[in-house]
């Protein structure tokens, strides 16, 4: 086979794997040979460990040829996001706040992953606290986009998105506030899913604003991405917002579920701000969907400019309350300065915290306040209502809706740092659907002129991840986007 | 940019036990009273009889049942203590 190892999809590799032609230490090792030609210039990665990876790989071979293969992961390198726990590793957020934190056990998700037999491999780079659209908020300097180092891989799951589109793993996982697994996909050109708010455990998962949160894959193709999904989905105690439902078998789904489907277009998110390549990119993908015989239809999500204004007022205070814990005394930073035990508070959190997090704790602890709540929080706590209610509206009428994932491709490293407020409208398209609850996922579907990947956004109904799998699974089998790697 | 008259940042950094610099005050009362000023867009809606979403799907309570279950060793629960001394994290003097 032509495509190199570190390139190859989990459907790809796994037969190989069975069958004894390939081994996991072998792929285990053209991973991290790949990684460190490569990280010098993407610096996907905040750590990795080589040995404790080998490890994972000798016993992953181990069982398989002892018969006790547990399935397609089996020996299959990923990578996590630093915001999800692995005992023993390092957990850091991507903050000075938690330089030094060693994991004392595993995610939900982890624990799976490892039940499965993968190989995790890394702790993946992201904006700090996951709060971000772009990786430069790390405290451990920014990731660079694989098709165009000078620009931003998206954020701010974007070491996830960068590792896996460079090849320094074979699927990754992310997650999803705003759209921080979706719109660094779209840009790096990967499939990225955000599962159902309650799909996926969020135990182990360090907190930003727990209403929105959900942990997804990144993936080089659909069937990829319902595999993983497959592996971590599922009702977990330890997470009181875990959802109690069944778990299809995602993989198979993909190739039983067929349309036609009827498609809606909501108007709101093919105005202003819309790169006219983005746009056309999107537009190809609809009129693919139609010449196969889906119903389009157009819809209206009449609340959809008032997305980003809940977004920021729900998620900063729920990020001031989460991040209330890190005061320097159980765990993370403490500052050597503190006076008393206010002080130590204060000045650990001042030394701890990167900007944009000081920023998003100081507008959450303000809408939150006394005098406040009622103007601000409560009343986007309403306009959330609204908002999901124009979502469930819409499926009345169709079964999924489509969209650019983000209004412009990957921008440079530093264009937009410098205003919260441009970084923000990044999200427009992306936030909707975490104030919603509902599962999307963005696909390659096309480049820009200058070779810049473009994203596709579906979104689907609740727990419908097959039927939203099946839907994406249908375009890229008549498309190679997904199978282009850049050039590094 | 637009500063907010309401957004008294001294009183708000404190809430949020957090130090800032004065040069920080300044950047963040700026920036964020762009962002407040986008946000008064909200005013616009009418929510007369409209319930807060607190949570995208309603879940009920979880209860779960009150037995004990394994759980992490002092040792482990500790390693990631600023400072510790005799299983105890050290903390600075609270009481006079």
């Amino acid at each position: 086979m032509s495509v190199p190892l570190h390139f190859q999809t989990i459907a790809e590799l796994a037969p190989q794997l069975a069958s004894g032609r390939l081994s996991s230490i072998e792929l285990t090792q053209a991973v991290i040979a790949r990684t460190k030609a490569v990280e010098a210039r993407v610096r996907a990665f905040n750590s990795y460990d080589e040995t404790d990876a080998i490890d994972q790989a000798a016993a992953s071979d181990a069982r398989r040829a002892a018969g006790q293969s547990r399935g397609p992961l089996d020996g299959i390198p990923l990578g996590l996001k630093d915001v999800i726990a692995v005992d023993g590793q390092p957990l850091t957020a991507s903050s000075k706040m938690l330089a030094n934190f060693v994991s004392p056990y595993d995610a939900t998700v982890t624990q799976k992953l490892k039940d499965a037999g993968a190989v995790l491999w890394g702790r993946l780079n992201c904006d700090e606290f996951a709060m971000g659209s772009s990786t430069e908020n790390s405290a451990f300097g920014p990731t660079h986009n694989p098709w165009d180092l000078a620009r931003t891989p998206g954020g701010s799951s974007g070491g996830s998105a960068a590792a896996l589109s460079a090849g320094a793993a074979i699927a990754t996982l992310g997650s999803d506030t705003g759209g921080s697994i979706r719109q660094p996909a779209a840009l790096c050109s990967l499939v990225g899913l955000k599962p159902t708010y309650g799909l996926i455990s969020r135990y182990g998962l360090i907190a930003y604003a727990s209403s929105l949160d959900q942990i997804g894959p990144f993936a080089r193709s659909t069937e990829d991405a319902a595999i993983l999904l497959g592996a971590i989905a599922g009702h977990d105690s330890r997470d009181s917002t875990s959802f109690q439902t069944e778990i299809p078998d995602y993989r198979a789904e993909l190739k039983t579920r067929r349309g036609p489907w009827k498609l809606g277009i909501p108007r709101e998110y093919f105005g202003e701000g819309l790169d006219p390549e983005v746009g056309a990119a999107v537009e190809k993908a609809i009129a693919f969907y139609r010449a196969q015989g889906c119903e389009i239809r157009e819809v209206s999500l009449p609340h959809t400019r008032y997305c980003l204004d809940t977004y920021y007022i729900i998620a900063t205070a729920e990020a001031s309350s989460n991040l209330a814990r890190f005061d320097g005394i159980r765990y993370g930073h403490r500052s050597k300065d503190g006076k008393d035990v206010l002080d130590v508070y204060q000045k650990s959190r001042a030394e701890g915290f990167g900007d944009e997090v000081k920023r998003r704790i100081i507008l959450g602890t303000y809408v939150l306040s006394s005098g406040y709540y009622d103007a601000y929080y409560l009343r986007a706590q309403k306009v959330r209502t609204l908002i999901r209610q124009d979502f469930l509206n819409a499926y009345r009428e169709v079964d999924a809706l489509i969209t650019p994932t983000s209004p412009i491709p990957a921008f440079k490293l530093g264009e937009k740092s410098a205003d919260p407020l441009t970084m923000y409208l990044c999200d427009i398209y992306t936030i909707g659907v975490n104030l919603a609850g509902l599962p999307a996922l963005s696909l390659p579907c096309g480049f820009t002129k200058s070779g810049l990947p473009i994203g596709l956004q579906l979104i689907g109904q609740p727990f419908r991840e097959a039927d939203l799998l099946a839907t994406a699974h249908a375009y890229e089998q008549a498309h190679d986007w997904h199978r282009r790697t850049p050039n590094l | 940019m637009a500063q907010s008259p309401d957004l008294n940042i001294d009183r708000v950094a404190e809430l949020a036990r957090l130090a800032l610099t004065p040069e920080e005050k300044a950047r963040f009362s700026a920036q964020l009273g762009s962002v407040l000023h986008h946000i008064e867009e909200l005013a616009k809606v009418d929510v007369t009889g409209v319930e807060p979403t607190a949570h995208a799907f309603p879940i009920s309570n979880v209860w779960a049942n009150d037995v004990a279950r394994p759980g992490l060793s002092v040792e482990r629960a500790l390693i990631n203590a600023p400072a510790q001394r005799d299983h105890m994290i050290v903390v600075p003097k609270v009481v006079e």
